[in-house]
């Protein structure tokens, strides 16, 4: 354990700031400069994030490296910052895979590199923002500060055909969902006043209020909303492919690793403790639609002819279990959710960065345009595989853990949810193997396959740290579950305690809810 | 016979005022004696007087005296003296946007100048009444030095059939208006703002009557002209359109506002006992307003309309406000007001930018690919669309912010649910201009532009507080706040 004197939070929110400064100074016509001082900056920003890894206490529940700010006082407006066991690793995942994405993206981005730069430091001045706010004021600028660089990768720098479709597609998608949120905050907001006398937007104060159970039904709709677009779960998905096929690759790397994580941190941050009878309420409803999700979404992927595509669909799928883990509300369940959300970053992050590759030297995606790679490629084909195999949820591998864990969550809180969930980790590997299968083994068919080169330097080096994370997290998990320990038992109880407290009164209601007040009281 | 008494004329209350009309007297008088070709000191001129009674408004606004002035007809408080500022403030920008401009359009007259000055004297006026009459008088010297500069492209042909419609329809709203204002007379014997409150709270049973109620619905509807409100919307878009530039940009935010002070004052503290009966005709009304104005402006191609457009739908959202009511909802108005001001006329600062002689690139298509061009020009395009769209951290959010903040504090959630979608379109065609300057290739040249000290001057001001007022707004919201409590 290290103390850390200074604001560390805020540092690691400004920093990337601070960066596109830097880069505004420097003339359009030295790329490398402009890429040097972005890598650097990204670079800086891990390492900082890393001293709160080493710092973190892994004993408390509460939230560490706290600063509170008053910024409009008279409204109760602060900023106000602070981690937990959740978002402490979400945290690492943002400045980590920035930093790898400048690398990757040395080459692909040719133009207009300023912008492109500007764009992915802002959004990861975005990103941290979301995780790190505990003003609920606060979280909502950063929730819509992060979508304009994000529109802006997509519709600038993607693929020609349809970027501009894409582009404002994602940023309209995500905004519905966040304006009905902005009006459940208000709802809130002013619900605390008339309760407690007093304005705020902090997340704490807010935790302590009991609301009544038809509000909070509403405003759980409200919240959830907001972060099922961002997941995205089935039905609001299907913004998702066209982004992620036309975003260009670092664009889907951030997309998938990082900012879906952000609608299932939602769900975690907001609606479990805030929305606690509410959530036990809508357990169903949340867990039958994730479900939807992971087996829709696996079937989808077998017939995707695009790589990209089918990488995309995987997504919608393997977040389904990342929202059925978490309401399972279970510690199995819960742990397992976070851990996947970290797992997928990695993961699936590894995978887009791939065929970000293959792009590169063969400008097409498509599945039948390749086939037997592994012989001209065979550095790639094992890096290849070992993400395969971890998406795929191969003991050994990240993958395997975080479902596993999942799944035996949902287990202990319905067999049957987990018996449907199981059937995506079967479609999972068949998606995922008969796919690399096609672009990997078999004979040559296509001439231009013949003189593909091998994997540059830079490009091991991008995969390699992902790859060794893929590994670690599959063999000794326990660094990491070990400090979501204490944050996802206090959550548990946070909903129990609120739940118990209004049991009774619920069960009068619905004679439905009251029977599953006695499942989740069996536990 | 009872003898005449003058009035104590207490000339500090209409400093401002005064400023800007001796600016006005000079500035016809400077003209003399300058040549054709060389009307720009006039400018300088206007710029110095309009900044000199900004600084008035503000200097008496910070002493915080309320007083009655001119046997009561007019009021000194914050709240007009924070809209003296508004009007001064915006028409110092309109002017810097103007120099440039008016030079290129061949309509470098002294007049233009005397015109925005006495526009901004007649706003002033309404901010200040105190009684339905001098409302009247401060409306229709507004009115009328604004048709003048409507039309004020005297070749064109679009202008001129801007400003005889806007004249038309004008005339026909101010009728309106006086008929609600005789209507008043007749049921309450006054036309003074606090007498009608007093008369309409002591005697309930009137209140009710047919005459105040059919008052207030003409009132409604005279207001509703000025500040385009859905249905009385429809001079908006063409005389926008026909407008001079910079003529559009100031009536969008400075008539605008004007209007609104005087609604506001009539509305909020007249009318106050009768909101019950105006609560709900406001409620459909900001509806609709919204909806409309967001719903049609998608389908412009033409900037200046879009922005019509959209100005139409603004209004809505400050109805929005005045629905709810109570003092938070009255702060989120004056501060929307000024942060709409600011960022409006920064969008339309950058479309004169564009548009050269006789409307050149006046199509948001127009501005494909300037984003990577003139990448400082386009950035401040984008905050100013970011901004009237509503995305923080820029001013237009905490605008909208805290208008759905009072809205959901009194309890109007549907309507604050139909606002929120509202934004929700709206993203939409301001998205459109930023997906056209960055992400598609340019049609056409759009030629070099000619950037003028002025101008830069005004985008700097503008991007400026679009960006001060959205990331630290508590200054900005004490300044409402504190323009509101007289009149509360």
């Amino acid at each position: 354990m290290t103390n850390i004197s200074f604001d560390i939070l805020s540092v690691l929110i400004f920093l990337p700031l601070v960066g596109i400064l830097l880069i505004v100074g420097v003339s359009r016509e030295k790329p490398a400069v402009i890429k040097g001082i972005t890598f650097l900056t990204a670079l800086l920003n891990f390492l900082i994030s890393l001293l709160l890894y080493r710092a973190f206490d892994s004993t408390t529940h509460e939230f560490q490296f706290t600063t509170t700010v008053p910024w409009v006082e008279e409204y109760g407006i602060s900023y106000h910052l602070g981690i937990d066991g959740i978002s402490l690793f979400l945290v690492l995942l943002t400045t980590f895979l920035t930093a790898i994405s400048v690398i990757a993206c040395w080459k692909d981005i040719q133009e207009k590199v300023k912008g492109f730069m500007i764009c992915l430091l802002l959004l990861e001045t975005g990103v941290i923002g979301v995780f790190v706010s505990l003003d609920l004021f606060l979280f909502y600028i950063f929730w819509e500060v992060m979508l304009i660089p994000m529109y802006l990768l997509i519709g600038v720098w993607g693929a020609p055909a349809r970027r501009i479709y894409a582009a404002v597609k994602f940023f309209l998608f995500t905004m519905f969902g966040s304006l009905l949120m902005l009006v459940a905050i208000l709802v809130l907001y002013f619900y605390n006043h008339s309760v407690t006398g007093t304005y705020t937007f902090m997340l704490e104060d807010l935790y302590k209020l009991s609301i009544p159970y038809g509000m909070q039904i509403w405003l759980f709709l409200a919240f959830a909303l907001a972060f099922a677009i961002k997941v995205p779960m089935f039905p609001f998905h299907t913004w998702l492919p066209d982004a992620h096929t036309e975003a260009p690759t670092v664009g889907s790397v951030m997309l998938a690793a990082v900012l879906l994580k952000m609608g299932t941190y939602g769900f975690l941050r907001f609606n479990l403790p805030l929305f606690a009878e509410a959530t036990i309420a809508f357990v169903p409803l949340m867990s039958v639609l994730a479900i939807i999700g992971i087996v829709y979404g696996a079937l989808v992927c077998i017939v995707q002819k695009d790589l990209k595509r089918m990488i995309a669909f995987s997504s919608v799928s393997h977040l389904g279990f990342v929202v059925l883990g978490i309401f399972a509300l279970n510690i199995q369940g819960l742990e397992g959710g976070i851990l996947q959300m970290l797992n997928h970053g990695f993961s699936t992050g590894a995978l887009f960065l791939i065929v970000g590759m293959i792009y590169e030297r063969r400008h097409t995606r498509l599945i039948e345009e390749f086939g037997g790679l592994s012989k001209v490629m065979p550095v790639f084909a094992t890096f290849f595989m070992i993400v395969t195999l971890s998406s795929v949820g191969l003991p050994g591998l990240n993958g395997f853990v975080g479902e596993f864990l999942i799944l035996l969550g949902t287990f202990r809180a319905n067999a049957a949810y987990a018996v449907f969930a199981a059937l995506g980790v079967i479609f999972a590997a068949v998606y995922m193997l008969s796919m690399f299968q096609r672009v990997m083994f078999g004979e040559i068919t296509k001439e231009a396959n013949r003189t593909l080169k091998d994997l540059s330097l830079r490009e091991v080096c991008v995969l390699l740290p992902l790859i060794f994370f893929i590994v670690q997290i599959g063999v000794y998990p326990r660094p990491f579950l070990s400090r979501m320990d204490a944050t996802v038992k206090h959550l548990i109880t946070q909903v129990e305690s609120k739940t118990s407290r209004r049991g009774a009164e619920v069960k009068m209601v619905s004679t439905v809810t009251g029977a599953r007040h006695e499942r989740t009281g069996d536990r | 016979m009872e003898p005449i008494v003058l009035p104590l004329i207490n000339m500090r209350a209409v400093l401002p005022e005064l400023m800007v009309v001796v600016t006005a007297l000079v500035v016809l008088l400077t003209d003399l004696a300058l040549g054709k070709d060389n009307k720009t000191p006039l400018a300088w001129v206007t710029l110095l007087g309009l900044a000199t009674s900004f600084l008035a408004s503000a200097g008496i606004w910070a002493d915080g005296v309320a007083e009655h002035a001119f046997n009561a007809m007019i009021v000194v408080d914050r709240f007009s003296l924070f809209f003296t500022g508004l009007f001064a403030a915006a028409a110092f920008i309109t002017v810097l946007i103007s120099v440039n401009y008016i030079r290129l359009e061949g309509i470098n007259y002294g007049e233009f100048y005397v015109l925005i000055l006495l526009a901004t004297v007649g706003m002033m006026i309404m901010a200040k009444a105190n009684d339905l009459m001098v409302v009247f008088l401060g409306l229709e010297t507004l009115s009328v030095s604004v048709y003048v500069l409507v039309g004020f492209l005297r070749n064109s042909l679009k202008s001129n059939e801007s400003a005889l419609k806007y004249f038309l329809l004008g005339a026909f709203s101010s009728a309106f208006l006086l008929y609600g204002i005789a209507f008043i007379y007749g049921a309450t014997g006054t036309t003074r703002l606090p007498a009608i409150a007093a008369y309409i709270q002591s005697t309930p049973l009137l209140a009710s009557s047919p005459l105040v109620l059919a008052a207030m619905g003409l009132l409604l509807v005279g207001f509703g002209f000025k500040v385009a409100l859905v249905p009385f919307h429809m001079w908006t878009p063409d005389v926008y359109e026909g407008a001079p530039t910079s003529i559009t940009a100031f009536m969008s935010v400075g008539v605008k506002a004007a209007a609104f002070s005087a609604f506001l004052r009539v509305f909020l503290s007249s009318f106050a006992s009768l909101r019950p009966d105006w609560t709900m005709i406001l409620w459909v009304l900001s509806a609709v307003t919204m909806t409309l104005g967001n719903l049609v402006a998608i389908s412009q191609e033409n900037i200046k309309r879009m922005l019509a457009y959209s100005s139409i739908a603004h209004a809505g959202y400050i109805l929005v406000a005045m629905t709810a009511g109570g003092s938070l909802a009255t702060t989120s108005i004056i501060y929307y007001l000024m942060a709409y001001t600011l960022m409006n006329l920064g969008a339309f600062a950058i479309v004169i930018l564009y548009g050269k002689k006789g409307e050149e690139n006046i199509l948001v298509t127009d501005y494909a690919g300037t984003g990577f061009k003139y990448p400082w020009l386009s950035a401040a395009m984008a905050i100013f669309m970011f901004s009237l769209a509503g995305i923080p951290p820029l001013a237009g959010f905490i605008g909208k912010f805290y208008i759905f903040s009072a809205a959901v504090k009194q309890g109007f959630i549907w309507l604050t649910i139909i606002g929120v979608l509202n934004s929700l379109i709206a993203a939409y065609y301001y998205l459109r201009v930023t997906v056209v300057m960055y992400m598609r290739d340019p049609v056409k040249e759009v030629g070099n532009l000619s950037f003028s000290l002025p101008m830069i001057v005004a985008l700097l001001i503008t991007t400026f507080f679009t960006l001060h007022m959205g990331i630290l707004p508590s200054r900005y919201l004490q300044i409402a706040r504190a323009s509101i409590e007289m009149l509360m």
